[in-house]
């Protein structure tokens, strides 16, 4: 009797469960022979000012799209906290969307799983040959088979206030040692007026930091062998050379619970620091706040002069975001044709203008930034002082584990704690230690 | 004599073979509450016992974002996730249990003052006067709000520069010289642990006013005619009767409050200050974030355990204490 309850609860289990498992294998039918009236899927990013802003945009060239091809766009815009969360889960699943982007950084730990598609040659003859981008942010997609492809552009540069230049008749630094006195003589804490601005409770913009500063002196993140290498002088160095701006009262210290850049780009609008260190996607957010381009310059952020030794010339890392196909898709022939519609040279175009984004075409006409000046510096920077971050599989765990432990840091340094080399050291010796052994 | 009549009467029925629907019915009718429960249970295995058995076989591999897709091809590594995150002499070791001790202090901290406050509300609330029924709505407020609405607010009013709290205690009332930060360093957990307590104490509000409410009026008369003040009746009546009841609250808010992943992850993202750097972001971080699932595993696995044996002496103390008639 028991038993026989007992199979009847399993019988009803297993029907349960295999309803679910039939539901999820349910979706996904394959493509037709014709292309037009298949739906695909695409997970964006979120590029603009608010995920209701990406819709507005993306819609109108998501239905021309459709008008050509007659392949139908189910836009999903994420936002950038759920986005690891949501493609890992697609990862996992083998369900997923067909078309994605995700930001560059990402793109091989992304691709290390396995999830995306790797392109072959003939498909991506399909879109025009890998030649048709810009080959310094091409590398920060790897190398081939490529996983993703590059879809938007970004670089990091020095925001200077004209105005506050200006009047303290300074010239924008063209070296770091420039970029301290500077800030110094732009810096009033009792007005409450400092030299920079930075996010400083951001793991992702500060880990872009103790990237950019370990380069200029000379340091890396990993070794040949791929093991982390952050204890290293070089490595260190940087990241003194960064945590000293706020040690020496250069930043307003509320800066250093400031995650999300709000606080840091009010500061720069309303003329209470003086410089800030952001890539472009900035511009719109200070249009917003009443500061057009004719306020503000933009020049590399300078190294040290001299270099140290084994140092680089560096002002930025190939910042941006990629467009991959999930491997599993059903509609790959649309796919492809959808990534060819949003990286042909037209797309971008309007793409660039829309986001303030630099372009990622070789040969692509600039003054995408409605400021010619401002849109130079950045196509410049991107094109002579970026690199792309190291092209390993664990670079996500490094982003997490250096930019979290430089959080920290800046938190030591804005309240008053002296942050010595050997405090530096043994936070890089921990984020060495949380890294996942390769 | 009715009595026997009945019995011999069923007696009787029980000798007579039953017609075969009649039959069916009774086996019906015996299984009835287990298809009942059916679908609970069905629910439970797939939402909480399934995963939590994923979660341990995980644990025994060597899962990252080489095996995400084909998990199952994942190496097999025994325990060796366990001697990673046990290794109290290396960093992440030492990281874990730095981790476990300020989640302890912050469950602590967090239902104890929870609880206090929620017991003496409860008990204001007791006595009749007008406006109780307002009162008792606007202190379900924190409860009822959804969290990240809550704690983003709170967000805001923790800043330095502009946050309200700097605001009223440095410009208004003059009791700090100059604006603290309140998201940093070692203010960060407290920071926490106030907006962790300003969310859970409506929960004890509530379960010790529903508690309060079935005490009968007669047990105060009879305590205050013994002699017994205010605060005799409170301590001997009020809190014994109300005994079974704190005691599960306590252990829930306990388990609620150690798995606390909402209250630092609005304020802080994926980089808390050390200070708050709870078990549960911990785990999130290692497996999320690094992309170490096998090892995010083992230190839940580490958590769950310890939450049953922490739960395990709750019962024996629970059982102990009936005994003893406490």
């Amino acid at each position: 009797m028991k038993l026989s309850k007992l199979a009847a609860a399993g019988a009803m289990a297993a029907l349960a469960g295999a309803s679910l498992i039939g539901c999820s294998s349910s979706s996904g039918s394959g493509s037709g022979s014709s292309l037009a009236g298949t739906t695909i899927t695409y997970w964006a990013t979120n590029q603009g000012a608010s995920l209701q802003a990406d819709k507005t945009i993306l819609t109108p060239e998501l239905n021309k799209f459709t008008k050509e091809t007659g392949i139908k766009v189910n836009l999903q815009v994420l936002p950038w906290s759920t986005d690891d969360t949501k493609i890992l889960a697609a990862t996992v699943s083998g369900k997923g969307p067909d078309v994605l982007n995700f930001g560059n950084t990402d793109a091989w730990t992304f691709g290390a799983t396995g999830a995306l598609l790797p392109w072959t040659s003939s498909q991506l003859s399909q879109i025009g040959g890998s030649g048709k981008f810009i080959p310094n942010v091409l590398a920060a997609a790897g190398q081939a088979p490529y996983t993703s492809l590059p879809l938007y552009s970004q670089a990091y540069g020095l925001f200077y206030n004209k105005a506050m230049f200006s009047k303290a008749g300074l010239t924008p630094p063209t070296t770091w040692q420039e970029l301290v006195s500077d800030a110094k003589k732009l810096t009033d804490a009792s007005a409450q007026t400092y030299g920079m601005a930075i996010q400083g409770a951001s793991v992702s913009e500060n880990m872009h930091f103790a990237y950019i500063f370990a380069r200029q002196n000379g340091g890396s993140p990993f070794n040949a062998q791929n093991q982390p290498t952050f204890t290293t002088a070089g490595n260190v160095n940087g990241l003194q050379q960064y945590i000293n701006l706020m040690s020496s009262g250069l930043i307003n210290p509320s800066d250093a619970q400031d995650s999300t850049g709000t606080l840091q780009m009010s500061q720069f609008a309303h003329g209470k620091a003086g410089m800030m260190m952001i890539q472009n996607d900035a511009i719109p957010a200070l249009a917003s706040l009443g500061m057009s381009t004719s306020q503000y310059g933009v020049v590399p952020i300078p190294a040290p002069s001299p270099l140290p030794a084994g140092g680089q010339d560096l002002a930025s890392f190939v910042a941006g975001t990629n467009i991959a196909i999930f491997k599993n898709t059903p509609h790959l022939d649309a796919a492809i044709k959808f990534v060819n519609f949003m990286t042909s040279a037209a797309e971008q175009q309007v793409l660039d203008q829309k986001y303030q984004l630099l372009p990622v075409l070789s040969g692509a006409s600039q003054g995408f930034i409605s400021d010619p000046a401002i849109a130079q510096a950045f196509t410049s920077i991107l094109n002579t002082k970026a690199q792309p971050l190291p092209l390993k599989a664990n670079v996500e765990a490094y982003q997490q584990t250096v930019g979290s432990q430089l959080v920290t840091l800046i938190g030591k340094a804005a309240t008053g704690s002296s942050v010595s080399t050997s405090a530096i050291q043994a936070a890089m010796q921990s984020a060495q230690a949380q890294m996942p052994a390769t | 004599m009715s009595h026997i009549d009945v019995v011999s009467r069923s007696a009787g029925k029980l000798t007579v073979t039953p017609p075969l629907p009649h039959r069916r019915a009774v086996r019906l009718k015996r299984m009835t509450p287990y298809l009942l429960i059916l679908p609970a249970v069905v629910l439970e295995l797939l939402v909480h016992i399934v995963p939590s058995v994923a979660g341990v076989f995980t644990s025994l591999f060597d899962l990252n974002q080489f095996y995400l897709r084909q998990w199952f091809d994942a190496p097999f590594v025994g325990v060796s996730n366990y001697s990673v995150a046990l290794n109290f002499s290396s960093s992440v070791g030492d990281a874990l249990v730095h981790s476990f001790l300020v989640t302890i202090l912050y469950a602590v901290v967090v239902v104890v003052f929870s609880w206090f406050l929620g017991f003496s509300g409860a008990l204001i609330l007791q006595q009749a006067f007008k406006g109780r029924g307002i009162l008792r709505t606007i202190f379900l407020i924190p409860y009822a709000m959804p969290i990240y609405a809550g704690v983003i607010v709170w967000d805001f009013m923790l800043q330095r520069d502009n946050g309200l709290i700097n605001h009223v205690l440095v410009n208004d009332l003059h009791i700090l010289g100059q604006p603290a930060f309140w998201l940093l360093g070692n203010d960060a957990f407290i920071s926490t642990a106030v907006v962790a307590i300003w969310r859970m104490w409506p929960f004890a509000f509530l379960m010790s006013m529903a508690a309060m409410q079935s005490i009968p009026e007669e047990v105060y008369e009879a305590a205050a005619l013994d002699g017994a003040g205010p605060w005799r009746r409170t301590y001997h009546v009020t809190m014994g009767l109300l005994r079974p009841v704190t005691a599960v609250l306590l252990l829930m808010m306990f388990l609620w409050t150690f798995n606390d992943f909402n209250t630092p992850f609005v304020l802080f993202g994926t980089a808390p200050p050390p200070s708050v750097d709870l078990i549960s972001m911990h785990i999130y971080t290692n497996s999320f974030v690094n992309w170490n699932f096998g090892l995010g595993a083992a230190m839940s696995v580490l958590m769950l355990v310890f939450l049953m044996i922490v739960t395990g002496l709750w019962f024996l103390w629970d059982r102990r204490g009936h005994r003893n008639g406490w």
